[in-house]
């Protein structure tokens, strides 16, 4: 499809704006005064809704197609909640207003939905306070990760300075760990996928600031020894740090501040049903035990006797500014609006459901895919390619003609650790004849996969480009026009 | 189902699975209709004042935002896809990326611009990290007329990474650029400032930018898009990265976010950008299409030697800027900054006839400027929001030595009316 810059015709635009009431002077000086102008584009408001609608049609996304997507929880995205973020009184509020003197009596309704959108989630991860500041998931891994550095040197404890990670982690976990100061050392996963008991006693020492546990984990599998391992670290002098990418697995089941983590981030955009926006905004709030309260983040919102919210900077041993304000708010909004629709039942619900779609994926593929481990999984499963790779066909491949039957392919090559890694996760939110369709178009790429490989691996046939020239991109790289 | 799985009920099934712990007794708010809960979120939205006449900016800015772009924004092909990893899947998304990578390097004069990060405070602690790698240096200096959250973020992200910040206190409503270039010293990776800056005012970096190099340093400019239609682009003074905060293209003010962190860079450091990249090629039939690309920077990959940590980007965001600038256009995205240039100068000057109103500095500036009260600003600041203004943001609250000094903003939205009747509502409470 052509650029918006290339249906550009000079003089045309798509807009309107007030007439000038004052002179139209300025004091900008010569000197500084743009010569040449941005070659924007030069387009009506039509040639722009055209453009964007068209473009919008030439990809999948959770109202269109079943996506399956491992680890990103691709789960319904209310519509309610996008009218919500919105309403005029709150996407028109300046986050400075409740920083001004008597401004913050102008923004109790917004100071009230991230204060009570914490209490929800503190009461769910069995922690004592959150912050709802972090801007991502990683961006959440990060600020954990932080206040775990900034317990043990306000303890004086310096020498803690390696951050223990399991090999099936997020990539983002070492990165995170590495931005907030630590070295970190690799914990071999065991023949049953869980962590490996006695590597990680042989890693765990007076260096050890704590460990980065996926739980569930990347492999979709629930560690049984998780109470063991927190108290291995524990009694090592570290602290545990839950990612809680996969919560949706255990929302309303177990709350991982009862079972011995420290600390914990969620994702809104995968748990909490807010949209993942083709990559975001997202949202990683951070949850902590009473030992880390002290060290989260300026500011934190708190509720006076007389019923009101507070903003509170005052806090000695904080780690400071991690974000501008308060967090994604927008994003944080659509996630409160998720909890009150939920309530304490929605949420058993959810992780049930979540946990039996993707077991009853695993069961009716079993016979056609190579499982990663043979076990009962949570929320997603993941299975090897490695029966079809034999015959050429590849993870890859499975993947583009799952597009060609009409399905968003599941996440593909991760966890690294399973060759050939193929990880569905289906959610909650989808109706069993969906799931259906989704096991009868992979048993279908398995068949063809032994009765004609070469089917598969010029995949996909129905898409607006085929296989893009991914070595061509990096070699000669094409970033704007 | 639960059949299939072999199991009869749910507690088998979490035992199977390894999970054996009890049930949690949850207390949370029981579960509401959708009706209920749009009925209570829409009487939380009412208890937020917006009908203020708003004057305050600090990065932070109440502009006009075309209903297009949340009509494009609200299709759900776009909100309800994730990452583009199967580009065939996500032409939409990647095109739009590619799109709005081009009209900020326009935009900037800058070549290389990334698919977006999470903010601008973020940004620009990216930008300094990308500093110390290609420098292999570890200290940074940072004008103090950079955002002082910004500054505050950085700190914060330096915290553990044993990085020496050096600050060069402003002057006025100037940036120090003599003390700035003394504070450069063989350690120094980068130079960090704001243009314009904190207090609004333009400044030329040109010579600034060369001297910098000849130190060895790099050059970081930290920008407000919205700006750069009628100024000398940063991509112009030869700024090595170019950061912004980018809520003031088409994002609204949303009490905090999400918004939108602007990177780009010269051609030479394209690949130790962090973040995501999108990049043109050709698929099997030599058709033009669109990928992530330059990977081998990221997390995914290289894990804890990675550029940065960041996963996603704010997609959604960019898509808005994208659609932001394309309504907006060539010509409209001058008038608007040519608008909010002269109301700005405009409101200055009816604030000025103001007795015991004083002027900072005589310096030029974009949309924002500082006026001296003769009394605290924030107790004015207070006084003024029961008016129903909000008539700036009083610059004690980051610079206790300035207690008395406010900082206003203003755009295309306050009319000469607003203006008007917050000078008289100004005098009224002096």
């Amino acid at each position: 499809m052509k650029l918006i810059f290339d249906i550009s015709k000079p003089g045309r635009r798509g807009s309107t704006i007030p007439a000038a009431d004052v002179p139209l002077t300025s004091n900008i000086p010569e000197n500084l005064k743009r010569k040449a102008p941005a070659e924007l584009p030069e387009v009506s408001e039509l040639d722009a809704i055209r453009h964007f609608t068209l473009l919008s049609r030439m990809n999948m996304g959770v109202d269109t197609h079943f996506y399956p997507l491992g680890s990103c929880t691709m789960k319904y995205n209310p519509k309610m909640h996008e009218r919500v973020a919105t309403l005029p009184g709150f996407a028109n509020l300046h986050p400075l207003l409740p920083q001004l003197r008597h401004g913050a009596a102008l923004t109790q309704g917004a100071l009230a939905v991230i204060y009570e959108a914490e209490m929800i989630l503190n009461e769910l991860l069995g922690f004592a306070r959150s912050t709802m500041q972090p801007l991502a998931g990683s961006h959440g891994e990060l600020s954990g990760v932080m206040l775990i550095a900034a317990y043990h040197k306000d303890r004086n404890d310096l020498q803690r300075k390696t951050m223990l990670i399991p090999d099936a982690a997020h990539g983002t976990n070492p990165a995170s760990a590495a931005v907030a100061g630590f070295s970190t050392k690799v914990v071999a996963t065991d023949t049953n996928g869980n962590v490996d008991i006695n590597d990680l006693k042989k890693q765990l020492g007076p260096d050890t600031a704590g460990l980065m546990l996926t739980c569930p984990n990347t492999l979709g599998l629930f560690d049984p020894n998780v109470s063991e391992i927190c108290r291995l670290v524990h009694d090592a002098g570290g602290l545990m740090y839950c990612d809680g990418a996969n919560f949706n697995a255990i929302i309303g089941r177990l709350r991982p501040g009862d079972i011995g983590f420290d600390v914990m981030h969620v994702n809104l955009h995968k748990t909490f049903a807010t949209p993942h926006g083709g990559g975001g905004p997202g949202s990683g709030p951070v949850g902590v035990a009473e030992c880390l309260v002290p060290y989260l983040p300026v500011s934190i919102i708190e509720k006076r006797p007389d019923g009101s919210y507070a903003l509170e900077y005052e806090r000695q041993k904080s780690i400071g500014y991690i974000a501008p304000f308060y967090g994604n708010f927008g994003v944080i909004l659509k996630a409160y609006a998720y909890m009150l629709s939920m309530g304490a039942e929605g949420f058993r619900r959810v992780s049930e459901n979540a946990v039996l779609n993707a077991n009853y994926i695993r069961a009716k593929l079993a016979p056609y895919y190579a499982q990663a481990y043979d076990r009962t999984c949570m929320h997603e499963c993941v299975f090897s390619a490695s029966k079809q790779a034999a015959n050429g066909v590849h993870a890859l491949d499975i993947a583009k003609a799952l597009i060609d039957r009409g399905f968003h392919p599941p996440t593909i090559y991760f966890p690294m650790i399973v060759p050939e890694a193929l990880m569905i996760e289906p959610t909650e939110t989808e109706s069993i004849e969906t799931i259906d369709e989704f096991i009868d178009a992979m048993i279908d790429i398995a068949k063809a996969a032994e009765a004609d490989p070469d089917s598969l691996t010029s995949c996909p046939l129905t898409t607006p480009v085929s296989r893009p020239d991914e070595a061509r991109a990096a070699r000669s790289p094409d970033l704007s026009a | 189902m639960l059949e299939v799985t072999g199991c009869s009920n749910f507690d088998e099934l979490w035992r199977k699975a390894g999970l054996n712990f009890p049930h949690p007794a949850l207390t949370v708010p029981e579960g509401k209709s959708e009706f209920e809960v749009s009925s209570k979120l829409e009487r939380l939205a009412g208890k937020n004042h917006t009908h203020l006449v708003n004057f305050v900016g600090l990065g932070y800015y109440d502009h006009i935002i075309p209903a297009a772009v949340g009509e494009i924004c609200g299709r759900s092909e776009f909100y309800t896809a994730y990452t583009p990893y199967q580009p065939e899947a996500s032409q939409g998304t990647l095109q739009a990326i590619y799109e709005y990578q081009s009209a900020i390097s326009r935009l900037t004069a800058m070549p290389v611009v990334n698919a977006s990060l999470y903010d601008g405070g973020t940004a620009l602690f990216e930008a300094m990290m990308m500093a110390v790698r290609i420098t292999r240096k570890r200290r940074a200096v940072i004008s103090g007329a950079v955002s002082p959250i910004f500054r505050k973020m950085i700190q914060c992200y330096s915290g553990n990474l044993d990085i020496e910040l050096v600050e060069i206190p402003a002057v006025g409503v100037i940036s120090a650029q003599d003390k700035l270039l003394e504070a450069i010293d063989d350690a120094t990776a980068c130079v960090i400032i704001q243009y314009p800056n904190v207090f609004g005012t333009l400044e030329d970096w040109s010579n600034f930018v060369e001297e910098v190099h000849k130190k060895k340093a790099l050059a970081i400019c930290s920008t407000y898009p919205l700006a750069l239609p009628v100024i000398t682009p940063p991509g112009e003074m030869g700024f090595d990265i170019v950061t912004a905060e980018g809520q003031s293209l088409g994002i609204p003010l949303s009490f905090g976010g999400p918004y939108l962190g602007v990177m780009a860079v010269q051609e030479k450091h394209m690949r130790r950008m962090p973040g995501r990249i999108c990049g043109r090629t050709l698929d099997k039939n030599n058709k033009e299409s669109y990928v992530l690309t330059l990977q081998a920077r990221e997390q995914h990959i290289r894990r804890e030697n990675a550029m940065s940590n960041i996963c996603s980007n704010e997609n959604l965001c960019a898509l808005s800027a994208l659609v932001y600038m394309s309504c907006m256009g060539k010509q409209g995205m001058i008038d608007v900054a040519q608008l909010c240039a002269a109301k700005a100068v405009f409101a200055r000057n009816e604030l000025l006839k103001i007795d015991g109103v004083e002027a900072v500095g005589e310096e030029p500036f974009f949309n924002e400027f500082v006026i001296q009260l003769p009394e605290d600003a924030a107790e004015i600041t207070g006084r003024l929001i029961d008016k129903g203004f909000a008539p700036g943001f009083p610059l004690g609250r980051y610079y206790p030595e300035r207690s008395n000094q406010l900082l206003i903003a203003v755009t295309e939205k306050r009319t000469r009316e607003d203006i008007k009747s917050l000078a008289n509502a100004l005098e009224a409470v002096l």
